[in-house]
């Protein structure tokens, strides 16, 4: 039997700052065990060194050594030169090599300010199996913040389901749900269960693939806007996690929101957890020594 | 720090906000609450600071609704953790 293609596999990234020579320099990392993917962030004096971004498999303390050891691959670095790392994330009480465990939180708001710069208010993680909207100072503190993690509606794996209903690599889900005549209504769930039920019957009906992809991008985007309500969103806005990616569903939900949402920096947007809990353990390490 | 804890679900919004620039950390709504949804420790989403603050407990977050529904008969009815907290920095949002 052929094989079936993975359309829900989304690219898994590794990067190395080519101007940075750690040797000599504090080395501090942060490790992101989520749900759905794990990153691995490796700072040399505060500064972004190289990072790697890649699926979460079945066991946790397994997944954050693989995505540390994919970071450090080609450096030169082994474990014995982190001189500290913070863990964060779903799994973050089950990194090994952790001194230390934050909330992703606060992780996100300090990755943000770093990554898309201090003028920014607010930042919506759209993760893996839940979503999290911060609002921070700033310096990347916490001010405001509201999680959603009770249901996966409205997060990445939803969408990787619904790449795997229609046939449709998850790169192209965002591009292709803007190849459409006419928007059309949003699927009236965003349950990932029921949302693919109605999904089924709207092919049935004849929908086509692209129409479908935007009535559920739509949803989606509707269903975020509901939780950012409550509170409310200031500028400068950015989104971080794997749903950044997706054009179909940022654009939408810049278009509810009426505020434009900050273009994604150079990082990958899905390390911004583990950059906030390297320069948590850069912030700590230095505490400590004082 | 408003600390929103709780989720929204098909029937509405059920979370419980500390407001951590209140709050004290005197820890008199952890002995109000008669089901330890309250608890009193370090401020988990500010990891460099040392003051104590309230918080929802992990387990209770994603089952408020049910767990607060004895202190909310109706609702015109101030809970304990409300009644108890002289900094005003608790707010439930149903």
């Amino acid at each position: 039997m052929q094989k079936q293609p993975e359309y829900w596999r989304w690219t898994e990234s590794r990067w190395t700052n080519p101007d940075i020579d750690w040797k000599g320099k504090i080395i501090t990392s942060g490790v992101d065990v989520g749900s759905v993917s794990s990153q691995a962030v490796i700072l040399a004096d505060g500064e972004l060194y190289a990072y790697s971004n890649m699926r979460t498999g079945s066991d946790s303390p397994d997944s954050a050594m693989k995505a540390m050891n994919w970071a450090m691959e080609d450096t030169g670095l082994t474990l014995n030169d982190l001189s500290y790392t913070v863990g964060t994330g779903y799994g973050r009480v089950n990194v090994p090599f952790s001194q230390r465990a934050i909330t992703e939180i606060a992780c996100h708001a300090r990755g943000g300010n770093y990554m898309y710069g201090p003028t920014v208010r607010t930042i919506l993680d759209m993760g893996g199996q839940d979503c999290k909207a911060i609002h921070c100072d700033e310096r990347g503190k916490v001010t405001n913040f509201l999680m959603n993690d009770k249901c996966a509606a409205g997060t990445g794996r939803g969408m990787e389901v619904f790449a795997d209903l229609l046939g449709v690599s998850i790169n192209d889900v965002g591009d292709l749900s803007f190849d459409i005549d006419k928007e059309p209504q949003p699927v009236s769930s965003t349950c990932v269960v029921y949302a693919k039920t109605e999904a089924t019957g709207l092919l049935r009906e004849g929908w086509p693939k692209n129409k479908v992809l935007a009535a559920y991008c739509s949803a989606m985007a509707h269903r975020i806007m509901t939780l950012l309500e409550r509170i409310g969103v200031e500028e400068d806005f950015a989104i971080t996690g794997g749903i950044s990616k997706n054009k179909g569903v940022v654009k939408r939900l810049e278009k509810e929101v009426g505020i434009k949402i900050m273009e994604t920096s150079k990082y990958d947007p899905q390390i911004a957890g583990a950059l906030g809990a390297a320069l948590f353990a850069k912030a700590l390490y230095d505490k400590g020594k004082k | 720090m408003k600390a929103n804890y709780g989720y929204k679900d098909g029937s509405g919004d059920y979370f419980i906000t500390i407001d951590t620039e209140k709050c004290n950390g005197c820890g008199k709504c952890v002995e109000v609450c008669p089901y330890g949804v309250m608890a009193v420790g370090e401020d988990e989403n500010d990891p460099l600071s040392d003051r104590e603050v309230a918080f929802v407990t992990e387990k209770e977050r994603k089952k408020i609704k049910y767990t607060c529904a004895p202190c909310k008969p109706n609702k015109d009815t101030v809970p304990p953790c409300i009644k108890a907290c002289q900094m005003e920095a608790i707010i439930h949002s149903w």
